[in-house]
């Protein structure tokens, strides 16, 4: 029996590059380097463990949504390994927040096709950490999320969770929405062989008429949230720094008291 | 006076701080309506009335504990139904909190705003979420412009207050939809309780990292934590090297805190790690290396052996205490 993963992936801002608004109060891309979120890597990882680890014939689809240099989020998947690409690339999703997003990723992985979907367990930039669960809702389908382990087969899909206050085990029948946290397993490194061959491997590409999907649902005019104020914070000020000179500690404590902590 | 819905964490009935803290900050916006599901749900009335709840919603049915996420979605669902239309809806952050907060949002057409660290009364009396972003470099203002505005508040936003209120207790009529029974918790082990505050809710918190040097060293951590009441975290390198549990990790990959006080030893402060940590009131770090990232953000730092300096700090706590 085959089974469909389809992983969901984002190309974000390198967090460790200068971030800032832009005029619209959407995250402003311009000269800030991009890269497939780091989280995403353990969902693109799990798929193809999955798909190593089965007798039947897997396939595994990179999907994005974003602007043109998205696609490198796709292309890096294929190099890891993954089957084929989907980028969703419309000028009306620009602005989307997480409900346009979930709305053009829902349409992209019905029309895909899918037995399972595949998340990272948050972006590295916008951090919200609930796209998996909307994705869930708006697909109809269990949702298996935050799993530290993962497998699945024979129509079901189970793993661990790794909650606050348990540990669970949770298991659930496919189609499902499932997301991996980064104690999942470390993602590998493209190889030269799987370089090469992604070069070959097909990338769809879709604007959201192809998914049926209306402008006013996504991007800014569908937003349902509004940023009405962004504020730069001003840098904090550095405070006092001492070199222990065999009465560190107490110094610590002295400001420590002095701040009301002890 | 209009209503505000808040989801109640518990175990067993024994309430969540931040899910106190929720009802300080409900009580700007409206009266707080407080939902509880679960094993238990039924005990947790009492604090939630002495801390503000007009109404307490309670829902005991085995679904909450046997099925992920979903049933207690279908029960704040139907809360919101019961109310009909609250002024806000407000979940505390956490994994699961989130995700309950954000499946509500799709069912009610709502807009989510997640990791608030305040909430304010808008000019229309409706929330308005203040959210610290880019790694603290930002701080933004946020409105709901459709639905019920579903607010996900972080840890620490606000103090818990007393304010009796009639907490008058109702059965909540929850009708499981057909996802709720799908994804099966076939297992569960609870965590070794440790003693000390949970990381994300706590006060204070007290990280080692790399230059704790080995998981037996953080002991030195874990005693200077105990001095102060304080959560133990770490960093990605102290928690990759085994040294010390992933359920602690303060970062970007692990949990976000936001404590009034962030003791920072042995960590160098790469920009995964600031991110979960800067939003803390007061930063003091310990690090050997005076060209540490660390330092930029600190209150106070030094720049010396957490080895030495630690131990010194906690003795000199226990002595004040004494």
């Amino acid at each position: 029996m085959s089974l469909r993963i389809v992983v969901c992936v984002k190309y974000v801002p390198d967090a460790a590059g200068e971030r800032r608004f832009a005029g619209d109060g959407t995250v402003d891309r311009e000269g800030v380097d991009g890269l497939l979120s780091e989280l995403d890597e353990y969902a693109v990882e799990q798929a193809l463990r999955i798909a190593e680890g089965s007798d039947g014939e897997v396939d595994v689809t990179v999907l994005t949504v974003g602007p043109e240099d998205a696609r490198e989020a796709v292309s890096k998947g294929l190099r890891m390994g993954a089957d084929r690409g989907v980028h969703v690339e419309d000028g009306g999703v620009h602005g989307s927040d997480v409900m346009g997003t979930s709305l053009v990723l829902a349409a992209a992985v019905e029309k895909a096709g899918f037995d399972l979907v595949l998340c990272g367990m948050a972006s590295t930039d916008g951090a919200m950490g609930v796209l998996p669960a909307v994705l869930a809702e708006r697909l109809g389908v269990p949702q298996v999320t935050l799993l530290s382990e993962v497998s699945a087969g024979g129509g079901a899909v189970s793993g661990r969770r790794d909650g606050d206050r348990a540990s669970e085990r949770v298991e659930a029948p496919l189609p499902a929405v499932v997301s991996v946290t980064d104690q999942s397993g470390e993602a590998r490194y493209p190889s030269f062989k799987g370089i090469m061959a992604a070069k070959k491997k097909p990338v769809v590409e879709w604007d959201l008429d192809d998914l049926g999907l209306d402008a006013d649902g996504v991007g800014l005019a569908g937003a349902f949230t509004e940023v009405v104020e962004a504020v730069e914070r001003p840098a904090r000020t550095k405070g006092e720094i001492v070199t222990d000179e065999g009465d560190g500690g107490l110094k610590v404590a002295a400001f420590l008291a002095g701040r009301k902590f002890i | 006076m209009a209503e505000v819905v808040v989801w109640v964490d518990h175990a067993g009935g024994v309430v969540a701080k931040p899910s106190l803290e929720l009802l300080t900050v409900a009580r700007r916006l409206g009266d707080p309506v407080a939902v509880v599901a679960g094993e238990g749900a039924a005990g947790a009335a009492g604090v939630l009335g002495e801390h503000g709840a007009v109404r307490v919603l309670v829902s005991e049915a085995p679904e909450y504990g046997e099925f992920l996420v979903v049933p207690k979605v279908d029960a704040l669902a139907a809360a919101v139904g019961a109310v009909g239309v609250p002024v806000a809806v407000l979940v505390s952050s956490g994994g699961e909190g989130r995700e309950i907060a954000a499946r509500l949002a799709v069912r009610t057409g709502s807009g989510i705003v997640t990791d608030a660290v305040d909430v304010e009364v808008g000019a229309d009396g409706g929330p308005v979420a203040v959210q610290s972003v880019f790694a603290a470099s930002f701080t933004t203002r946020s409105r709901v412009t459709r639905g019920v505005p579903v607010i996900v508040v972080k840890p620490n936003a606000a103090p818990v207050e007393a304010a009796p209120a009639a907490g008058a207790v109702e059965n909540l009529d929850v009708v499981f939809s057909p996802a709720a029974v799908c994804a099966r918790v076939v297992e569960c082990a609870g965590r070794e309780a440790s003693g000390r505050p949970e990381l994300t809710e706590a006060a204070v918190v007290v990280s080692g990292g790399r230059g704790v040097g080995g998981a037996e060293n953080f002991a030195v951590v874990e005693a200077l934590a105990d001095a102060l009441g304080a959560a133990v975290g770490a960093s990605r390198a102290a928690v990759d090297a085994g040294w010390y549990p992933h359920s602690h990790q303060v970062g970007q990959t692990g949990k976000s805190v936001s404590p009034q006080l962030y003791i920072a030893s042995g960590i160098s402060g790469a920009i995964q790690h600031r991110a979960g940590m800067q939003t803390s009131k007061t930063i003091v770090a310990i690090n050997k290396d005076p060209e540490a990232p660390i330092f930029d953000l600190v209150d106070y730092g030094v720049i010396g052996d957490l080895h030495t300096v630690l131990p010194q700090l906690t003795d000199d706590i226990n002595h004040r205490k004494n």
